[in-house]
């Protein structure tokens, strides 16, 4: 599959065109045909790829168990189960004041050596479960489990690393207010948020979000901030001057349709 | 139906829930005990009855009347669990029997008095049965109708045995007080009238006492002058579900135990099935080697299949032993169902039974890799501290119902950590020259924070603090009485966390990440 590149562009440009083309790719690889959105919470829109989570994917959510939960809430307000497997210190009362339901959450707390097999029997009935794994993953075990995900329309939600994740999020920045030196008390955060897609390629994001706002939700910071990279463009956007070849164009309208 | 009445015989064991609650809990039943519900006393041992401890008294009187009084809930499943064997050893020796109350049975004479010949070996038969038993002090009344009978129990004081003539039944009720045949109210209503005994108010014309007091004055104007029409209503004995398992020799290995019993699991849950009952709700027995006894109820959220019966053995063992190994080996093993209900209330609906049936098979299937506890669901409780507040469940057990609406003074205001730590980290707090900062006694403190330090970890600058805020709890418990004071900073990093001082040092109790 080669894009009709215009022959006159000097060569920086052309490499840049590569890699942006490459991000595309594998951004129409990971987003399956007929993978469904999951409800996720507005304010991630600007960060997630696609703009929500969806069924049968695995995300990377590092260094924070505030966006893991703030990932976890509207889903589970809308109906779902959530499990939570191997994170002990997962905050319950936290997590309920975020927006979940506890009478849908299940909690397994020290799953131990056989972790594994635990998120993937909970994945066969559990539509979203977060985990926090125990030693490395081999690629070949990670990819059986996205199998078993896709088919099941599961989402996992991983605190920590995982081989061939499709999107990857982190805190940049945090930045508490309310709490001075001697006086106040936590009222709430703003945090930066970054964002990667498949593979380390895609859409690279960095939005500033409050997590948790004042109310004890969560909502974007003012403006989108200036992205470090040229990946500023939504892959799923079809450029007019190389989406010529027509099967592309079909399988990307059907993929955002 | 005014035809004569029946010879009755009413077996009683006297105290009978004190029998029970000793027998459960391994008590001796010589010593003073109280059961207690509501506050007031409901039924006591022989020790507490001589030291003035009555039925009805409030329990602070009670503790003061007989100070060593062992003070216990009463319980009437117990009271009925406990009886049942006895009912069905007496059933073996007289058929026919019903159950008054759990501690007195009535029968109707005329079969075991033929059988055993005269109503003196009959009673002697039963309460030999009974005596086998390890029932102590157990009394037969026989005389016309269930109520005279009961009564000529109760009075036999010299023997075990109180026998009425045929047709004296009458006379010998007659100078009872009558509270027994009538309520509160009634009782005082005809003491006032000037009528005491049972005899004085049958004495009063039936038509009268009808007209004034209802049917239910009539009614226990019949029992007061003998003219009883209750008839001994014998029970069908239920079907014996509970299961019961010996090994020879004893078994000291989890999985070897719970493959021994898979069988009988099947045919304990097959057995209802073929009733058309299903069971939510199973007690299992363990007796061990050393004489010890370990007894648990065990609930499912929706009913048992044989490998949920033997996964509720597994983790009972579990529970008592080693990962694989037990304390001591196991020689039998009793299951017994506690609730039974109708398969009808359990049908599946005609689409099956929702997506959480199907939650519910996956979660009992990670239940069983990992225990009973491996899988929890989480509540809010009361507390202040925030590991208290979270009461975690294992699933298919029911949440405690802990009331969380007290204000608790003290406890967070409503942004909650997100990390709550099982074990509090051990952390440094330190200000200005590495001196640690401590809290004096007017809860103020004697440096300001600067450097923070996770145990082991890098110290990093604190950029923002506030405490101490003081969490008392108990103080009037001088074992369990907890004080310190929390703190929230947010370090280096912009991460923020709870901190706690007590009289140990400093921990990390929770983090806002």
């Amino acid at each position: 599959m080669t894009a009709p590149l215009t022959t006159d562009s000097p060569a920086p440009a052309r490499l840049e065109r590569v890699e942006e083309l490459q991000a595309r790719i594998s951004g129409m690889q990971a987003t399956r045909l007929d993978s469904k959105a999951v409800p996720t919470h507005p304010a991630f829109e600007s960060v997630l790829p696609g703009g929500t989570l969806r069924e049968g994917t695995v995300v990377q959510v590092e260094g924070s168990t505030t966006l893991l939960m703030a990932l976890l809430a509207t889903p589970s307000a809308s109906g779902r189960w959530v499990a939570v497997v191997g994170l002990p210190d997962f905050g319950v009362e936290a997590a309920a004041r975020f927006g979940i339901a506890l009478d849908r959450l299940v909690l397994v707390p020290d799953p131990g050596g056989q972790w594994l097999t635990v998120v993937a029997a909970l994945a066969d009935v559990i539509p979203m479960v977060a985990v926090r794994p125990v030693g490395r993953v081999s690629p070949a075990e990670a990819s059986r489990l996205s199998a078993r995900l896709r088919q099941r329309g599961s989402t996992l939600l991983v605190a920590g690393e995982w081989p061939g994740s499709d999107a990857r999020l982190g805190l940049e920045e945090s930045q508490w207010q309310g709490l001075e030196r001697g006086h106040g008390h936590l009222r709430e955060r703003e945090v930066v948020v970054s964002a990667a897609g498949r593979g380390g390629f895609g859409r690279r994001a960095r939005s500033r979000l409050r997590l948790p706002d004042r109310s004890l939700g969560f909502a974007i910071a003012g403006e989108a901030l200036p992205l470090p990279e040229r990946a500023r463009t939504r892959p799923t956007r079809v450029e007019p001057e190389w989406a010529e070849p027509v099967p592309l164009g079909d399988i990307e309208r059907r993929a955002t349709g | 139906m005014t035809s004569e009445l029946s010879r009755t015989i009413v077996l009683w064991c006297p105290d009978w829930p004190i029998l029970a609650a000793c027998h459960e809990r391994e008590l001796d039943p010589g010593q003073p005990i109280a059961l207690i519900e509501s506050q007031l006393v409901f039924a006591c041992s022989a020790a507490a009855r001589r030291d003035g401890v009555t039925r009805g008294l409030k329990l602070r009187e009670a503790q003061y009347r007989s100070p060593t009084v062992v003070v216990l809930d009463y319980d009437a499943a117990l009271d009925a669990r406990i009886f049942e064997p006895v009912v069905r050893r007496v059933e073996e020796t007289v058929p026919g029997v019903q159950l008054i109350r759990p501690g007195s049975l009535a029968m109707r004479a005329r079969g075991p008095t033929r059988y055993y010949g005269g109503e003196d070996a009959a009673a002697a038969a039963l309460l030999a049965t009974v005596a086998e038993l390890g029932v102590p002090g157990a009394r037969v009344g026989i005389a016309d109708g269930p109520f005279a009978a009961e009564q000529a129990a109760r009075a036999a004081t010299a023997s075990p045995v109180g026998i009425v003539a045929p047709g004296a039944s009458a006379a010998f009720i007659a100078p009872l007080p009558v509270g027994l045949v009538t309520d509160t109210r009634t009782t005082t209503l005809l003491n006032r009238l000037g009528v005491r005994t049972l005899g004085e108010f049958a004495e009063l014309p039936r038509e009268d006492v009808r007209r004034r007091f209802g049917a239910a004055g009539a009614f226990a104007h019949d029992r007061a002058a003998g003219r009883e029409q209750a008839r001994v209503i014998a029970r069908t004995p239920p079907p014996e579900f509970s299961v019961q398992q010996e090994f020879e020799p004893p078994l000291d290995r989890v999985d070897q135990l719970a493959f021994a019993f898979r069988v009988l699991a099947e045919e304990f849950i097959e057995r209802m099935r073929a009733v058309r009952l299903v069971c939510t709700g199973i007690r299992v027995e363990l007796d061990d080697e050393g004489g010890g006894h370990s007894s648990r109820s065990w609930l499912h959220p929706q009913w048992f299949t044989p490998a949920d019966v033997v996964d509720r053995v597994r983790w009972q063992l579990q529970g008592a032993g080693t990962a694989s190994g037990l304390a001591s080996p196991i020689v039998r093993l009793r299951v017994v169902p506690e609730r039974i209900d109708s398969t009808g209330n359990h049908e599946e609906g005609l689409w099956g039974g929702g997506p959480d049936e199907r939650v519910h098979h996956g979660l009992t299937r990670v239940q069983s890799m990992l225990g009973h506890e491996g899988v929890v669901t989480a509540t809010i409780g009361g507390g202040r501290m925030l590991t208290d507040r979270q009461v975690l469940v294992p699933w298919g057990d029911r949440a405690p119902e802990r009331p969380n609406d007290a204000p608790w003074p003290g406890s967070l205001p409503a942004l909650a950590p997100a990390s709550v730590f099982r074990e509090r980290l051990p952390i440094a707090l330190q200000g200005a020259g590495g001196v640690t900062v401590t809290i004096d006694g007017r809860g103020a403190i004697t440096t300001t924070p600067e450097v923070f330090a996770v145990h082991g970890g890098k110290p990093a600058p604190v950029r923002a603090w506030a405490g101490p805020w003081p969490v008392v709890e108990r103080w009037w418990d001088p074992e369990r009485a907890k004080r310190m004071h929390r703190f929230q900073i947010v370090d280096d990093d912009g991460c923020a966390w709870l901190l706690v001082r007590d009289d140990e040092g400093w921990w990390a109790e929770a983090r806002y990440d």
